[in-house]
């Protein structure tokens, strides 16, 4: 099955599909950049039991595309926000740049996601950990607005993520969530950001995808 | 200029000469001009929620100095064209566009507060493009957060961050309060206190619409102060400090709503070899609406050093 539910997230409609019915807790998967919902093969119910939703960020799937850009972590963080506050909890799966998004969205909103599980993926690393010389992206044109978006995919791999930034976000995580070990990392990469949030005592690291999903199933 | 009521005035304040719109990434950017067209290009850029209509005292000053003064509205402002999200990147992207539609020629660069900071992305950039750079208070501190816990910090991020997620979330169905004119003259005074009735007015018939329920200020209700993200602002210092044109640096002392609160001694070290900069007591963050013919003067006399 793949039903979509259309969300709004300002003058962006955000499709939101739900890959699989089920008994159980939600499951939402945040794709990688460049990829989208519909894409993504959701875990055996051996795994994750209830049901499996995912959703297409901005600029991506068939979620609408904006005029002239202006992508960041933090507009696709509100993107999940809106897809969690449907649901009203969620357990996370992100992969890539999705996997980072989840992380964010761990901290915003501890008291709603029952876990989180950052995998590989397209986008993991972003542009850098830290300054770096100014850079101007070109301007570019996507008139029949197809996705994904090639201004998101420019904006999305040139974007800064310092690894004291992504420890915030798993320290308040960890410091309010409701369950235990609320972050688990399945990244085979080593990446600087997600470095700082292994080095967190709390965090899980070293674990397979299913194990982790089994782990807050 | 639509919905503009010619009969407000404002002694030394000029409308434009010409307005044009420059479009980029499906985006009208509305641009202004002052001054002979032929005259030396100097860009002026506008800080966060403001407007290129605040210019109207400055920039008809810089035009009777020589130059051909050109700014504009960044997209979601003023009368340029509403965007679906907001961000750095694309600002800067928009600048360049009116960099370029200006001519690729070295020109004089002037921002305010966040058009500043813009500006020294753009320098960085393209160093050879500006031949003179003035930053009006828009000049970052490398000043530490204020002794607060770790802990408590990173509570502190946590409301800030469910603040602007909770905004983003009800969005869709906000817009701009309206109000009388006189209401939104006085919204505009927290941001400038010193100003005079008649000038708040003035730019809010420029900066504002008038609407059948009401005045409303032209800023996307998408676009909201505070937030959060990964960059420092003090990042801005370092690029400043390699900066090879010459370069003005001004400081507005008084401590405002909207003000940075950048001191001297935390930007003294960080100055270009070539770069000086001028304290101006008793003027808020906005000194060029505050203060125009004393910082069109400093602006007039350092380029013609």
């Amino acid at each position: 099955m793949n039903t979509i539910t259309y969300l709004r997230h300002l003058r962006i409609q955000l499709a939101l599909h739900q890959l699989r019915a089920g008994n159980g807790r939600n499951l939402l998967i945040l794709h990688g950049l460049g990829d989208s919902a519909a894409r993504l093969a959701p875990p055996s119910s051996d795994v994750w039991p209830g049901p499996v939703f995912a959703l297409d960020f901005t600029g991506h799937g068939a979620s609408s595309v904006p005029r002239g850009g202006g992508y960041t972590c933090e507009i696709l963080l509100a993107d999940a926000d809106i897809a969690l506050n449907h649901l009203g909890e969620a357990t996370l799966l992100g992969h890539g740049l999705g996997g980072y998004i989840a992380l964010m969205l761990a901290g915003a909103r501890p008291e709603r996601v029952m876990g989180t599980v950052i995998a590989d993926g397209p986008g993991i690393t972003g542009g850098s950990s830290g300054p770096t010389s100014a850079r101007i992206t070109p301007p570019l044109e996507n008139p029949d607005r197809r996705t994904p978006d090639p201004i998101a995919l420019m904006e999305l791999t040139s974007d800064i993520r310092p690894p004291d930034y992504a420890n915030a976000f798993a320290r308040l995580a960890l410091q309010n969530s409701t369950i235990e070990d609320p972050i688990t990392v399945c990244v085979r990469w080593q990446i600087p950001w997600l470095d700082a949030v292994i080095s967190e005592p709390g965090v899980l690291n070293g674990i397979g995808l299913d194990d982790a999903l089994k782990h807050y199933a | 200029m639509p919905n503009r009521d010619d009969t407000i005035t404002y002694e030394g304040a000029r409308r434009p000469d010409r307005q044009y719109a420059v479009s980029t990434s499906g985006i009208d950017i509305a641009v202004y001009e002052w001054g002979a067209p032929d005259a030396d290009p100097l860009l002026l850029a506008h800080g966060g929620s403001d407007f290129a209509g605040t210019f109207d005292v400055f920039a008809p000053l810089l035009a009777a100095g020589g130059w051909r003064v050109i700014a504009w509205d960044q997209r979601g402002h003023g009368d340029s064209g509403r965007s679906d999200l907001y961000g750095w990147s694309a600002d800067l992207r928009d600048l360049k566009a009116v960099f370029d539609h200006v001519g690729y020629e070295p020109v004089v660069a002037v921002g305010h507060s966040k058009g500043g900071e813009l500006l020294c992305d753009f320098t960085e950039a393209h160093p050879a493009r500006i031949k003179k750079f003035v930053n009006l208070d828009g000049l970052p501190s490398r000043r530490p957060a204020p002794d607060i816990q770790d802990h408590e910090r990173t509570q502190l991020r946590r409301e800030d961050i469910t603040t602007w997620l909770d905004y983003r979330r009800g969005l869709h169905d906000y817009n701009r309060r309206p109000g009388t004119l006189q209401e939104i003259v006085e919204r505009r005074k927290k941001m400038n206190p010193r100003l005079s009735d008649e000038w708040l007015t003035y730019i809010a018939t420029i900066g504002a619409r008038q609407d059948p329920d009401g005045w409303r200020w032209k800023v996307d209700p998408a676009i909201r102060f505070g937030g959060f993200g990964p960059s420092r602002p003090y990042w801005g210092l370092y690029r400043m400090a390699g900066f090879s044109m010459p370069f003005l640096g001004v400081l507005g002392m008084v401590p405002e709503q909207m003000g940075w609160g950048t001191k001297p001694e935390e930007v003294m070290p960080w100055l270009p070899r070539s770069g000086r900069l001028e304290v101006l007591h008793e003027t808020g963050h906005f000194v060029h609406i505050e203060r125009p013919h004393r910082v069109a003067e400093l602006v007039l006399e350092f380029l013609a050093q």
